[in-house]
C-alpha cells in the first residue's frame, strides 16, 4: 500500500479491465486510469489499477545516460575509493 | 525491456558510485520522502555503499505511519458497528491507535473480539464484497497518497454508476507537497535536495515540485525505486546542489510525465476536495488532505456513521513523529528494536513492509 507499483505487461484489454502478466502469473487489473493503454504496453500497476503506461523510449534514454554518467566518473581523476568498500 | 533488470547492474551501480564522491565537494544530506525508497536504499545497500560526504535522510512517504492515532481509532470504532464489513489494505490492521492500555487498540485486536475485518489488495475488492454481501454496510478504509488516492475515487465512482448502496469509504488520504513543505518550514532538518516521490509524480507529474526551487531553493529529483534509479537521482542532486542550480530534474522519465497523469489527476478533483489532515509527526498540515465532495456524501463513511472519537494519545515513547520528520534515524530511538519489534509494534513506522524503523530493523542498519 506503501507508493509501491510494479511493471507489467498488457496482454489483453476487456473494457475497462486488462489481463496481465505479473512475475509469470495472469491476473486481472483496471486501466480506468490508463484508458489510452493497449495490448502490449507495459504499465505500473498499484493496487489492482495501472498507474501510467511505461515509456520505452525514456527508459532507453535513461540507460544511455546512466552509460554516460558511468564513463565520465571513470574519467574523472582521484575518486576511486567510494563504491569499493 | 523489463523495466526492472536494467535498472538493476551492480557493476554500472559501482562505477556510478565511485564518480559521485568527487561530484560532492561539500557534506550533503538528501531526504528521500517516499518508504519505497527508505526500503530499497536499505535493501540495496546503498546507504552504506554512498560516500560519507553524502547522506540521506528518510521522510513522511509511509501512509500507514502518517495516519494519525484518530483516524485509526474511528476506524476501530466503524469496524465495530454492528452490521458493519470493515475493508482495509494489510497493513492498516495492525497500526496501534490512541486508547488506553486494555482497551481494543487495533483492527486486528477488533477482529480478535469478533469485527468482520477484511483485507483486500485493491478497491475492486472492497466493490466485489459490497455487491456479495448487499444487507452489511462495506466501508473501505481509505489510506494512501496521490499514488493510491485515484483507485479509491475510481471504486467510488464505479459504486456511484452501479448504485451500489452499501459502500462507503473512510477517507484518510493525504498529499504529499504540502507536507514536504511542512518539513521545510519546520527548519529541523538542513537539507540539500529532495528525492521525489516516483510514484506519487506519476500522478501529480514532476512539475507539481516546481515549488522546491521555485520557493525553497531547494533541488529536487524525482527517482524509479531500482538501484541505479535511485544513484541516478542522488547524483542530480549532487550536481544540482554544487552548482547552486537548483530545479526539478525528472530522473524517472519512464514512469513520470511533467503534467503527471491528468485522467487520474480530474478523477480525484471530481470525488475529493481538499481540506486540512492530521499528520503523525506532523501535527495539522492546511490543504493536506482529502475529503469526499458534497455530490458523493452518501459515499462518505463519516457521513453515514457520525460517531464521537474520544481523545487519542500518541504511544508513550515512540518517535515516530520525529523519525517521519528526518529528525532522528531510527536506532536513535530508544524503544527500537528492544521494546518496539515488528512482532510487537509500539508505533506505526515499526509495523512491518511499511516505514523506516521496520526497514532499518529488517535490513540490520
Amino acid at each position: 500500500m506503501m507508493c509501491l507499483a510494479v511493471p507489467t505487461r498488457i496482454i489483453s484489454i476487456d473494457g475497462q479491465m486488462a489481463e496481465v502478466d505479473i512475475g509469470g502469473v495472469g491476473a486481472r487489473i483496471s486501466i480506468a486510469l490508463t484508458p489510452a493503454a493497449k495490448a502490449g504496453d507495459y504499465v505500473l500497476v498499484h493496487t489492482g489499477f495501472a498507474i501510467e503506461v511505461l515509456d520505452e523510449a525514456e527508459a532507453l534514454e535513461t540507460l544511455q545516460m546512466l552509460k554516460e554518467m558511468q564513463d565520465s566518473a571513470q574519467q574523472a581523476p582521484g575518486c576511486s575509493t567510494a563504491g569499493q568498500r | 525491456m523489463k523495466f526492472l533488470d536494467e535498472f538493476r547492474d551492480p557493476a554500472l551501480a559501482r562505477k556510478l558510485l565511485a564518480g559521485l564522491e568527487c561530484r560532492a565537494t561539500r557534506p550533503v544530506r538528501f531526504m528521500e520522502f517516499c518508504g519505497g525508497h527508505t526500503h530499497a536504499i536499505l535493501r540495496s545497500g546503498l546507504r552504506q555503499l554512498l560516500p560519507a560526504n553524502i547522506r540521506l535522510s528518510s521522510g513522511p512517504g509511509c501512509p500507514v505511519c502518517v495516519t494519525a492515532s484518530s483516524g485509526i481509532d474511528r476506524a476501530i470504532t466503524l469496524a465495530r458497528q454492528p452490521g458493519v464489513i470493515l475493508a482495509t489494505f494489510g497493513d492498516m490492521i495492525r497500526v496501534p491507535g490512541g486508547r488506553p492500555r486494555g482497551q481494543i487498540n487495533s483492527l486486528q485486536e477488533a477482529r480478535a473480539v469478533g469485527a468482520d475485518v477484511r483485507i483486500v489488495y485493491s478497491t475492486l475488492d472492497a466493490l466485489d464484497i459490497a455487491r456479495s454481501n448487499s444487507a452489511r454496510e462495506v466501508i473501505f478504509l481509505g489510506v494512501g497518497f496521490e499514488t493510491t488516492a485515484p483507485t479509491i475515487a475510481a471504486a467510488v465512482v464505479q459504486a456511484e454508476s452501479e448504485r451500489l448502496p452499501n459502500f462507503s469509504v473512510l477517507s484518510l488520504h493525504k498529499l504529499t507537497p504540502p507536507a514536504t513543505r511542512a518539513i521545510l518550514d519546520a527548519g529541523e532538518v538542513q537539507l540539500s535536495g529532495i528525492i521525489g516521490p516516483g510514484h506519487v509524480t506519476s500522478i501529480i507529474g514532476a512539475r507539481a515540485w516546481q515549488f522546491l526551487p521555485e520557493e525553497y531553493g531547494m533541488p529536487c529529483a524525482v527517482s524509479g525505486f531500482e538501484p541505479l534509479d535511485i544513484l541516478q537521482a542522488v547524483a542530480a542532486l549532487v550536481e544540482m546542489a554544487m552548482a547552486g542550480k537548483p530545479a526539478v530534474s525528472n530522473q524517472y522519465g519512464r514512469g513520470v510525465k511533467p503534467e503527471g497523469n491528468v485522467v487520474a489527476q480530474e478523477l480525484l478533483k471530481r470525488v475529493f476536495h481538499i481540506v486540512p489532515a492530521e499528520w503523525r509527526g506532523l501535527g495539522v498540515v492546511a490543504d493536506s488532505g482529502l475529503a469526499l465532495r458534497d455530490e458523493y456524501r452518501s459515499f462518505d463513511a463519516l457521513g453515514r456513521f457520525p460517531l464521537p472519537v474520544e481523545a487519542s494519545q500518541e504511544p508513550v515513547g515512540c518517535r515516530c513523529g520525529d523519525v517521519l520528520r528526518g529528525v532522528i534515524a531510527p536506532p536513535e530511538c530508544p524503544l527500537f528494536g528492544r521494546v518496539c519489534t515488528p512482532d510487537n509494534p509500539v508505533g506505526p513506522c515499526m509495523v512491518s513492509g511499511e516505514g523506516a524503523c521496520a526497514a532499518f530493523l529488517q535490513y540490520g542498519v
